[in-house]
């Protein structure tokens, strides 16, 4: 069964009087357990809304949405922050990490809407910051930590809840591309241990790493193919 | 323990923010403070006023009745109580004859008079003429000596009792037994030493008051005035069928044909109280109500500054929204973090409070009641859950897309 099954996604802005625009114009996309995909498109060709209806952090204004088979297209806003708590990881351009919070508990924080218990939540965040490669960091705030280092912590805070899809939102936007190149290695890695992953980017070249690339324009699918000649990192991720 | 787990995280979000924001919370807080100060002093006030009108109250006596020419509290036209008959001092010995549920009976007189020992004077004590009965008449108590004998009661002997005040302003240095002192010039020896009262600003008091035999007050002062009967009743449950005895003893003794109307009153202490408890009421409204009014103006400065807290956080709860934040846990996140800010305002206000209760209480005889303080805090926690609602309710419906977007 598909992870995410979309179909015929349409999504409507209002923007007051007559006005409306028509960001996804029906948008049908099947994503498959273990797959890793890029979603790609030039500005303003509903990438972003896309992505914030994959997410669940938007419904669409009429098509199915199926999640594990699941319809969210018409589940209220508790049953979708349910969903993103449990089966989506976050991960976005600008980290948003809370900056006040060490990593620790930056990486807590959805075991703590997950109603885990406070031993359990320490264990697991504990193992996942060393499995991205953080672990004699973990009392360190994002503010003491290098750029390639935060989204590090949020990756891990995505994985700790081992989630159905890991949705990743230009991920290499705020780094320099050494560090672009170690956050697609770990990628790469999570892939192999059998994550799903979907990529949102306007870079050909992140887009590469992808096992497939469904190209927007305009606000439907223009392209929907298996990436030819991927391109290999070197798996330095830890 | 999900809601609990929750619940920890609000409130460690809650003080970190504060923390973060110390001088805003601080001065935000202000408000609650000066709305807790008020309402505490206030209530501890209106305690220290309730608390002397009792006392003033009990020392008329729960189980005395007292018969007098006029009642105490008036709702008759003063010109049919005008041509009222004078009370008269055998009055008392008739009603003792034929009482049958009364305990003991004392006539009583006043007036005002300058007291004196040497240079030391009072100017306006209280002489009351009685007689050997009216300890027991009465039911109070003395802290020192005796009360004059039936043998001294009825020779007119120059003895008195006096008054906490009377023993303070006369004797402030040496033990007044013994001692002499001159009501109006006559020389009176003190034998006995009230109790302290208290009371109300120094009125409704027996502090002031000088007790010397009937028979002197007479001779010194004149008998041509009225007179108050005080009938101890026996038992304290009897006081309904007491009252109509005395009336009827009382009606019997003026000669009041069937149907006329009473000329006489028989008062007891209720009807102080009953007097007092509807001002006491006013009093404690208007007081609270002005004082909590700065409560109000306290809690709109919490509103104000959760919007504050809700908009620069904006992208906080994008994040958290993003996670899974369920609407009821950034609602509850948000409230707490007001209900926290007033509690630490309102624990301040009460920690400023207290001193000046100490204070209140060298004016007016009180103390801060446990029950304010419980309520204080439950107010202040209430004002921030109130104030922090729509604050919070905002937060928690925010879209999360827009809130990530969020610079």
């Amino acid at each position: 069964m598909n992870v995410i099954e979309l179909k015929d996604i349409v999504k409507t802005y209002d923007m007051g009087g007559a006005e409306e625009v028509h960001a996804l114009r029906g948008v049908s996309v099947s994503i498959a357990k273990n797959e890793y995909v890029a979603i790609m498109g030039p500005s303003g060709s509903g990438k972003s809304t896309l992505m914030n209806i994959i997410g669940c952090l938007d419904t669409p204004t009429s098509g199915l949405y199926q999640f594990n088979g699941v319809n969210v297209s018409e589940m209220d806003d508790n049953d979708l922050a349910k969903v993103r708590n449990k089966e989506i990881g976050f991960v976005f351009q600008t980290f948003n990490l809370l900056p006040r919070s060490d990593a620790l508990h930056n990486v807590e924080l959805p075991l703590i809407y997950g109603g885990f218990s406070a031993g359990e939540r320490k264990h697991r965040a504990l193992e996942t910051l060393d499995h991205v490669g953080l672990g004699d960091r973990v009392h360190h705030k994002p503010n003491e930590l290098s750029g390639g280092q935060r989204q590090r912590v949020a990756v891990a805070r995505a994985l700790v809840t081992r989630p159905s899809i890991i949705l990743a939102d230009e991920p290499t936007g705020n780094l320099d591309s050494k560090t672009g190149e170690e956050i697609m290695g770990l990628f790469e890695e999570l892939h192999h241990q059998g994550n799903t992953i979907i990529l949102v980017t306007h870079e050909a070249d992140i887009a590469e790493h992808a096992h497939r690339v469904v190209r927007l324009r305009d606000g439907l699918v223009e392209t929907d193919e298996p990436v030819r000649k991927r391109k290999a990192v070197a798996a330095s991720a830890s | 323990m999900h809601i609990l787990t929750e619940f920890k995280e609000g409130l460690l979000i809650s003080l970190r923010a504060i923390r973060a924001n110390k001088m805003r919370s601080v001065l935000t807080t202000l408000g609650i403070v000066i709305g807790i100060v008020s309402v505490t002093l206030m209530a501890t006030a209106i305690e220290g006023v309730d608390r002397a009108f009792a006392r003033s109250a009990a020392s008329f006596g729960t189980d005395v009745l007292y018969i007098d020419r006029f009642p105490w509290v008036r709702n008759e036209d003063w010109i049919t109580l005008r041509n009222r008959r004078q009370m008269k001092v055998e009055y008392a010995a008739m009603v003792e004859r034929q009482s049958r549920l009364s305990d003991a009976v004392a006539p009583v007189m006043f007036t005002q008079r300058r007291t004196t020992n040497g240079n030391l004077s009072m100017e306006d004590a209280f002489i009351t003429g009685t007689t050997h009965m009216y300890m027991k008449a009465a039911g109070v108590t003395l802290a020192d000596g005796r009360f004059f004998t039936a043998e001294e009661s009825s020779g007119g002997r120059p003895v008195c009792a006096i008054g906490a005040n009377v023993v303070e302003t006369l004797f402030p240095h040496e033990d007044a037994l013994g001692k002499i002192v001159r009501v109006a010039g006559h020389p009176y020896t003190v034998i006995g030493i009230f109790e302290k009262q208290g009371g109300l600003f120094g009125i409704f008091t027996a502090d002031n008051r000088v007790w010397i035999p009937l028979l002197s007050f007479e001779s010194h002062f004149g008998g041509r005035r009225d007179v108050t009967v005080q009938v101890r009743v026996a038992d304290l449950k009897q006081m309904d069928d007491a009252k109509i005895e005395l009336e009827g003893i009382m009606r019997k003794i003026r000669r009041l044909a069937p149907g006329k109307r009473n000329d006489f009153s028989i008062n007891q202490q209720e009807l102080l109280v009953q007097t007092f408890a509807p001002i006491s009421l006013v009093i404690a409204s208007i007081g609270l109500f002005i004082t909590g009014l700065s409560l109000f103006v306290g809690g709109i400065g919490i509103m104000n500054i959760m919007f504050v807290s809700v908009s620069e956080r904006t992208k906080e709860i994008g994040i958290r929204k993003a996670i899974g934040a369920p609407r009821r846990s950034i609602l509850m996140q948000f409230l707490i973090e007001a209900a926290a800010l007033c509690l630490f305002g309102g624990i301040i206000g009460l920690a400023i409070a207290f001193p000046l209760s100490l204070i209140v209480d060298q004016v007016l005889p009180t103390a801060m009641p446990i029950s304010v303080v419980a309520i204080s805090i439950i107010i202040s926690l209430v004002v921030g859950l109130i104030s922090g609602f729509l604050p919070a309710y905002r937060a928690a419906k925010m879209d999360p897309v827009e809130a990530l977007r969020y610079e």
